[in-house]
């Protein structure tokens, strides 16, 4: 028995799982301290959360050039995981300091929030650094359920009800492929670990072929692009986005997309590398699929909340295209373009937030005419954020696509990355209409109930410095990216 | 103080942007006047280039800078890789003349959001002059795409009733242009590395030139280049997002935009198109030189049907810019100085026109050719200058657009593109017509409409920003060889070097199978 559980001690590796342990304590100090907090009272709680992310920051970056693995093999925090923490970081950290006067404003000041979006972070490591199909599902359930509560967390109001009760049941049925597809691997290599699969699938090459194998991967597949919002699977997107209040939408375009596309490249690249073959021609399609589906009903849109619902399944569309080239640069432009992504949609939510009334009925195209000039500094920073997002250098947004691109020329893919070029085109109208709006119309309204908050500030700063960083000097974090891949 | 010119140069415009957000609002002089300075010095500083004797001897990049920019491991290389020769030292020094100019036509024209109008066209020249004289297509294409944004809110802003959709026009033509060159850029890069060019020479145009590309491979990245140059231009077809710009933009913006953006498309054919894929250019020569003509003259019978001056003077740009692709095309030396010039040309004398249609429209706030009649008796300085740049746009002897048009058709008639000459002379026929008649319309007549009874002549500042222009038309038209004894160099290595590779991929073409070779 002892040296059973010596073995066990042994497999036991808290730093593997340091940065999501911490940030789930906080979470748990956190709801307690939401339990003895006065009603309404939740602007400590914010902050103490921000303190929380700052501490699983120092956490996360002892994982970095210093890989940790434990539990057997099932977690592992190497710079891939490292590198995608600080992303989910960043999303978590943007969306706390744009929620608090939100949900202030919006009557819904509830000291829970903070934890669930901790929880969520924490679930969204846990998929980064998950080695294992087991514990990628676990990162995804945490991740979901802590989802499913704060998008429906407006109880009063029938959209968020809406957005919560669809995110739930759409996630849930698309868990249900994933587990199926995690069992059908498992039946054929007899391992949930993705190494182990990997080398399975290597040694045995006559499995390839076999229909449990396409079925398992297919399966498993379908359930990480329903979490990316990938069509065919996007159709939750739009009605999720729009109806969870914004600063959850704001993290669900980002963190989750990012967990998601962590996980994904894990285990096509490490544990299903062997059927390229099999998921590089399908993913080509739904690449262009997803690009092009994104772009062309966002340009239907007239509220600014939907049509960011609707870029953001294009954006997932562009980083497809990198899994598809399947190459350092076009992974690591995935990597990249992610924490781009982070930046640029954030910051463009940031500025919704602080501009929208109680109700948020006004974030249309029409609700924003003039905008710009009764709101310099917050025209011109949506202004960046949306330049970033059509991918115009010097942002973040087009060395981002430039990376992933090349990444598809260099692996010969010259006709996806045209499609995709052509896309950003696409795009360009819908995110020139806001422009359109914001400055060339003339004012309708004074924008008097815009208040400019510290935290939101903080937020939206943050996202401008590092859209111009990884703009203008993105050598550097593009070297960390290059270092993450496994 | 040399070895950084061109940096100073390109960056002082943006430096005053910084400076610009500082300056109180309201204050419309304080920050006029500020931008014309930045303006101004930056002229000054570019000026050594002009008596620079070493661009009359030598074909190669001067003052060039270089730095490590982004470097990621074994990926990518990006340089800020700058210089100056022959082909871009004109276009520069046009930028920097054209600017100043440009600012103080918006005296009175710019009254709301002045501080944002200034930072844009400051923004704006950092833009143009880094892409005149970038040597690494990354920071070209940084450069080039920087161009489009403030000059959509320059047109979205300030311009006239149809503004929103010719913005959105010119931006997404352009950009729809750039990004499949992009594409081709990315291409390009892999074939260079693969081709053995060292990483750190990043995306260098010096080493591009070397490669030599399947000529099958060449046709695609020649297609995605040219694509991009000709909406620039713009050739026809892909004009149309033209005379739309044209019309709405503030008059500032048209100035800009026809005295240096849209040089942009043709000095991109003339630097990169050709050069980098010579048996791609000359298997797309005759369809390129039909669109060139067919631009010529579509442009000239366009214009002439016109009711507003401001759209006459756009088309007629089509009609210009379709002279400079022929002699270019026509590559050699009369051809391509005669484009080379007659970019300038055009800069200068279609600069004056959209100034002188500004003028009129501040004046009477209508740009239709029938409001007026018989100026020439109550504004008799404007009628002079109105009437000796419509002679330079027509390209009269003595001015600068004769000796422009006069070298483009010879160059043209000495090579294979004879017959497009003989088409494309008729468009200056043409010119005359639409100049001419539209001058008699505005200016001659008898003067009926009481609202043209009051016009004041021009001021003392209007008169300050033509008679640089002046000096240039008459200067260029009688002493051209000042101009093109310092682009001849470059010019010439040039012609060698397109020529000397379609040589050597003939020869190498010889032993190919004989399905490779469709002649």
């Amino acid at each position: 028995m002892e040296n059973l559980a010596q073995t066990a001690m042994q497999n036991v590796n808290f730093w593997a799982i340091m940065p999501s342990l911490v940030l789930t304590c906080f979470g748990m100090v956190l709801l307690l301290v939401a339990v003895f907090s006065k009603r309404g009272h939740t602007t400590h709680i914010a902050w103490l959360s921000i303190v929380a992310l700052v501490v699983t920051g120092y956490f996360a970056y002892l994982g970095w050039n210093n890989p940790q693995f434990g539990f057997a093999g099932h977690v592992a925090l190497d710079n891939f995981a490292t590198f995608f923490n600080f992303t989910f970081l960043f999303a978590g950290g943007l969306t706390i300091l744009m929620s608090d006067d939100y949900l202030k404003r919006e009557g819904y000041p509830i000291g829970e929030y903070y934890p669930l979006i901790l929880f969520a972070t924490a679930g969204a490591m846990w998929m980064a650094s998950g080695t294992d199909l087991m514990t990628i599902f676990l990162g995804l359930e945490v991740l979901s359920v802590a989802l499913y509560v704060l998008a429906g967390l407006f109880r009063n109001q029938l959209r968020s009800n809406e957005a919560g009760l669809k995110y739930f049941l759409l996630g849930a049925f698309s868990t249900g492929f994933l587990l199926y597809g995690i069992a059908m691997i498992y039946g054929v290599t007899g391992t949930t670990n993705v190494a182990d699969i990997g080398l399975y699938l290597t040694s045995h090459p006559a499995v390839l072929g076999n229909p449990m194998t396409i079925a398992g991967m297919l399966l498993l597949s379908t359930g990480f692009l329903f979490k990316i919002g990938a069509a065919p699977f996007h159709m939750w997107a739009p009605d999720v986005y729009q109806g969870a209040p914004t600063p959850v939408t704001a993290f669900m375009s980002a963190g989750p997309k990012a967990a998601a596309f962590a996980a994904f490249i894990r285990i096509l690249i490490l544990g299903l590398g062997g059927l390229h073959a099999e998921w590089g021609p399908l993913l080509w399609l739904l690449a262009v699929l997803t690009m092009t589906v994104g772009n062309v009903v966002a340009i239907a849109q007239t509220d600014i909340k939907r049509m960011l619902a609707y870029s953001s399944i294009s954006h997932a569309g562009y980083a497809l295209v990198g899994i598809v080239a399947a190459n350092e640069i076009g992974l690591s432009g995935i990597f990249f373009y992610m924490l781009a992504y982070t930046f640029m949609n954030l910051g463009a939510f940031a500025v919704l937030v602080l501009a929208g009334k109680e109700g948020e009925n006004n974030l249309t195209l029409e609700g924003f005419a003039g905008f710009g000039y009764k709101k310099p500094f917050l025209g011109v920073a949506m202004a960046i954020c949306l330049f970033s997002l059509m991918g115009l250098p010097p942002t973040a947004g087009f060395v981002g696509k430039f990376y992933i691109f090349s990444g598809a020329i260099k692996a010969g893919y010259i006709w996806l990355a045209v499609i995709g070029v052509l896309n950003s085109a696409v795009s360009l109208y819908y995110y020139l209409r806001v422009m359109v709006y914001m400055y060339f119309r003339d004012p309708a309204e004074d924008f008097a109930w815009v208040k400019v908050n510290l935290g939101a500030t903080i937020s939206l700063v943050l996202a401008l410095i590092g859209i111009f960083y990884l703009g203008i000097l993105p050598g550097p974090v593009m070297e960390l990216a290059k270092l993450a891949l496994f | 103080m040399t070895e950084h010119l061109i940096s100073l140069m390109t960056f002082l415009p943006l430096l005053g942007v910084v400076f610009l957000l500082f300056f109180p609002r309201d204050n419309e002089g304080l920050l006029k006047g500020f931008t014309l300075v930045v303006t101004l010095i930056t002229f000054v500083i570019s000026l050594p280039l002009a008596f620079n004797d070493v661009f009359k001897t030598s074909a190669d990049m001067q003052y060039t800078e270089f730095a490590h920019w982004i470097s990621i491991g074994d990926y990518f290389q990006m340089n800020y890789n700058v210089g100056i020769d022959g082909i871009s030292l004109w276009l520069v020094l046009l930028t920097t003349f054209i600017m100043p100019i440009a600012v103080l036509s918006t005296w009175k024209a710019v009254e709301k959001y002045t501080k944002g109008f200034m930072a844009l066209l400051l923004l704006l020249e950092t833009a143009m002059l880094g892409a005149f004289v970038s040597l690494d297509l990354f920071l070209f294409y940084i450069f080039w795409e920087l161009m489009l944004i403030p000059m959509y809110f320059l047109i979205g802003i300030w311009g006239g009733k149809n503004r929103i959709y010719a913005a959105v026009k010119f931006f997404i033509f352009t950009a729809v242009g750039s990004l499949l060159m992009l594409v081709a850029i990315i291409f390009v890069y892999y074939q260079a590395i693969q081709a053995g060019m060292p990483l750190d020479h990043g995306f260098s145009i010096a080493d591009f030139y070397k490669l030599s590309i399947a000529p099958d491979l060449q046709m695609w990245l020649f297609a995605a280049f040219a694509f991009s140059f000709a909406i620039k231009v713009p050739m026809f077809p892909v004009h149309t997002w033209l005379p739309d710009a044209h019309t709405e933009a503030p008059t500032a913006g048209s100035v800009i935009l026809a005295a240096i953006m849209l040089k942009m498309g043709t000095y991109g054919y003339v630097r990169f198109a050709i050069p980098l894929f010579p048996d791609a250019t000359q298997a797309f020569l005759p369809f390129l030189s039909t669109l060139a003509v067919i631009g010529i003259i579509y442009g000239a019978l366009v214009a002439m049907m016109q009711d507003d001056v401001k759209k006459l003077v756009a088309y007629s740009s089509v009609s210009h810019l379709g002279f400079v692709m022929l002699g270019v095309f026509a590559m050699n030396i009369q051809g391509l100085a005669g484009g080379m010039i007659q970019m300038v040309n055009h800069g200068i004398s279609t600069g004056a026109l959209f100034l002188i249609v500004g003028f009129i429209y501040e004046r009477r706030h209508t740009r239709e050719i029938k409001e007026f009649g018989g100026l020439a008796k109550q504004m008799p300085i404007f009628a002079t200058i109105f009437m000796i740049i419509t002679f330079s746009s027509i390209g009269l002897p003595g001015t600068n657009g004769f000796v422009g048009e006069f070298l483009v058709l010879v160059g043209a008639f000495a090579s294979d593109l004879r017959w497009f000459a003989v088409f494309a002379t008729s468009g200056v026929i043409l010119a005359a017509v639409y100049m001419l008649w539209m001058f008699q319309r505005v200016m001659f007549g008898e003067l009926k409409n009481p609202k043209n009874q009051i016009l004041k002549d021009l001021s003392l500042r209007e008169v300050v920003i033509m008679v640089p222009l002046l000096v240039f038309v008459f200067w260029i038209g009688v002493a051209p060889n000042v101009f093109f004894e310092k682009m001849n160099p470059s010019l010439e290595r040039l012609i060698e070097q397109v020529k000397g590779k379609q040589q050597v991929a003939v020869v190498e073409q010889v032993p190919m199978p004989g399905h490779m070779n469709h002649e």
